[in-house]
């Protein structure tokens, strides 16, 4: 590949050692050890919570780096005495809540600004992209007070509702269907396809690439989101997980290492399969919005 | 001294007219009307804060702080209001299209069905976001408590007091330190391991897979494992550190140290994202040029400083405005775990941290929404400062 890469050759004579080292030594041996250790470091934090969620407290401050005898006691702990599976099953009717909603309402927007001529469309487009700059972080305080006066704290409503609108959706669509001839919809409305018919039977298997990439990335954000959920929601059946695991490191009066780490590496492993199998949707994802 | 409203919409429209008489002599439009429209526009923006404020900053009895803040929200609001009118206008004067890209071809016919279309995102928006917005603007001039039936108006106090409250100055100057360290950390670290990962090795696929997926782990999640591996009590670092070092070090209880632990996990879950974005960009920087440069008898390091760098420019840039936020944003999880509270002496509370201690904990609306306007603002002026320092070298010859 990289050619350019590669050392030019040496004219000069080697010395044995150099040959002798040279022919154990894989190629780039550099790289491989700089790539083994950033390995290591990412992968032993995650190694570690692996092994101590199948140990006791007695055995985490022996610090064996073997499995340990706890896994069945916090399992229990896990989903017999502080019911992790309640803050699952919040967390995925969240996190599908949010991405199923987006996309639709970034599908129907999208098809709005581009197959519809009305006055006012460039107003109303920057109207929704200038939200862009709009951190939900950064208005949370108020959202916050406006949700407990809808009386929603405690909701599912809290949780998806407000996130469900979503400017790089918008966005994201807008740039797809433009791509698209515009012949194929002269055609659908020849045929008399109205505008929702052409949506979900001409465009939507058009665009699987692209519902994809948002899908991943929204997935991924929705199931992870932590200070919104912990702010609104306060009564524990309704947690979700990422303030729900939270929970688990309470008991005895002393943290319990045990049914912690098997919580997080529990509530870990649904985003992080989804980003390694998805990883190419992922990216494009987030390189389909770069070029604003 | 009493300022009046009068006074400040003269202002208002002598420096809205300079401006759009400036936009229509370039353009080429008619000077008087460029005037007559900045003018209005001026006196417009001048007022936009002030109103609401019912110029209370400018009463007899206020301090010349409130002055100053006075001046700062006339002057915003200016800009706000002449600055998309001189551009548009200078569009419109240029015939320029207001939306690229625009379809003429294959549109369908009633315009009005966009409307049901739209109807969604635009209620969402405006519900949750726009509304927001305003009302926490609002809150930020108000001492308001969440349950409370009266709210008391204090004009530009919960502003001015942050001004001479040297706890505030230190969560800035704390969330600056911390963020810029995470970005560059994180990034400088990422950009090494992805030139190395980006070479012809055997196992390449294997060691990609293995450097990115922390990324997909939570703030949350990040925290809760280096609560367990660096609890100054019973972790494994101080375990080890002691063992091999005879050292141990108070992680999360020592103030000195404790911004350092959040720093490092937040490092370590966000380098997977920068990984995984400076390997593709390094795929897309052309063979050939680096192999010209080969050629020229250019060194590894010269290669990659003269060549690849450069060319990684937009991705670099990408990856400091994503990074940012996350550092501003989302580490609060990771701290929230790792050190409830903000830490020891306050030691790891940023200003996001700050903004929901005192209005959820607190229950101080008033000061908490003044917070995130001045979190907003340094998070858009460091990015528009990026924008204007970097964006313009940045090469898109990729």
């Amino acid at each position: 590949m990289t050619a350019a890469y590669r050392e030019t050759a040496r004219v000069t004579p080697a010395s044995s050692w150099k040959k002798t080292v040279r022919s154990w030594l894989p190629k780039r041996w550099y790289a491989h050890l700089i790539l083994v250790v950033a390995c290591f470091m990412s992968g032993i934090p995650l190694f570690y919570a692996l092994i101590v969620s199948t140990q006791t407290n007695a055995e985490v401050f022996r610090y064996q780096f073997t499995p340990g005898s706890g896994l069945e006691s916090n399992w229990n702990v896990v989903f017999y005495e502080r019911h992790l599976h309640t803050y699952m099953i919040n967390s995925v009717i969240m996190t599908a809540g949010i991405t199923i909603g987006k996309t639709v309402f970034s599908l129907l927007s999208g098809l709005a600004f581009v197959y519809f001529r009305f006055p006012g469309k460039w107003l109303v487009f920057g109207f929704v992209l200038i939200t862009l700059m709009m951190p939900t972080e950064v208005l949370i305080i108020a959202l916050f007070r406006f949700i407990n006066d809808l009386d929603w704290q405690n909701t599912y409503y809290a949780l998806i509702v407000p996130f469900t609108a979503s400017a790089t959706g918008t966005f994201l669509f807008r740039q797809h269907f433009a791509s698209i001839p515009a012949e194929l919809s002269e055609a659908a409305q020849l045929d008399g396809a109205n505008p929702l018919q052409f949506l979900f039977r001409i465009l939507v298997p058009m665009s699987w690439n692209t519902i994809g990439a948002l899908a991943v990335v929204q997935t991924i954000y929705a199931w992870n989101m932590y200070l919104w959920p912990n702010m609104i929601i306060s009564d524990p059946d309704m947690q979700t997980i990422q303030t729900g695991i939270g929970t688990l490191r309470l008991g005895g009066g002393a943290l319990r290492f045990g049914p912690l780490m098997l919580g997080t590496v529990i509530v870990s492993l649904p985003p992080v399969i989804v980003f390694i199998l998805l990883q190419k949707q992922f990216m494009s994802g987030f390189t389909l919005t770069r070029d604003k | 001294m009493v300022v009046s409203p009068v006074v400040l919409m003269v202002v208002g429209a002598v420096v809205g007219a300079v401006a759009l008489a400036f936009v229509f002599q370039r353009a080429g439009g008619r000077l008087l009307f460029g005037l007559g429209l900045g003018a209005i526009a001026g006196a417009f923006g001048s007022a936009l804060f002030m109103v609401p404020l019912d110029y209370c900053t400018f009463e007899a009895e206020r301090e010349s702080l409130d002055r100053v803040f006075g001046a700062i929200f006339v002057l915003a609001g200016i800009a706000l209001v002449v600055t998309p009118v001189g551009w548009l206008s200078g569009k419109l004067l240029r015939h320029e299209s207001l939306m690229s890209g625009e379809q003429t071809q294959g549109t369908f016919r009633h315009w009005w069905i966009a409307l049901p279309l739209l109807a969604p995102t635009l209620t969402i928006l405006i519900l949750f976001l726009y509304y927001p917005s305003l009302e926490t603007l609002r809150l930020s001039t108000m001492l308001s408590r969440l349950g409370a039936r009266r709210e008391v108006f204090v004009c530009v106090d919960n502003f001015t007091r942050l001004v001479d409250d040297p706890a505030y100055a230190d969560t800035f100057i704390r969330t600056m330190y911390m963020s810029f360290f995470i970005v560059v950390l994180s990034m400088s670290l990422s950009l090494l391991i992805a030139t190395m990962a980006y070479l012809p090795l055997r196992g390449a696929s294997i060691y990609r897979i293995l450097l990115v997926w922390p990324y997909a782990m939570s703030p949350a999640v990040a925290g809760i494992i280096f609560l367990l591996m660096f609890n100054p009590s019973g972790g494994l670092v101080n375990y080890l550190f002691g063992k091999w070092f005879g050292i141990k070090l108070g992680w999360l209880n020592d103030p000195a140290v404790a911004p350092w632990t959040v720093i490092l996990a937040s490092v370590w879950k966000s380098m997977g994202f920068n990984i995984l974005f400076y390997i593709a960009g390094l795929q897309n920087v052309p063979k050939d040029l680096i192999e010209a440069g080969a050629i020229d008898g250019a060194g590894l390091l010269r290669r990659f400083w003269h060549i690849v760098w450069p060319m990684l420019s937009p991705i670099t840039f990408f990856l400091v405005v994503t990074n940012l936020t996350y550092a501003f944003f989302e580490t609060y999880a990771t701290i929230d775990y790792l050190t409830p509270g903000g830490g020891p002496l306050q030691s790891t509370t940023t200003m996001m941290y700050r903004v929901i201690q005192l209005g959820v904990q607190n229950n101080d609306m008033g000061k908490a929404a003044a917070q995130s306007i001045v979190l907003f603002l340094t998070v858009i002026g460091m990015t528009v400062v990026l924008f204007r320092t970097g964006g313009r070298q940045v090469n898109y010859g990729v």
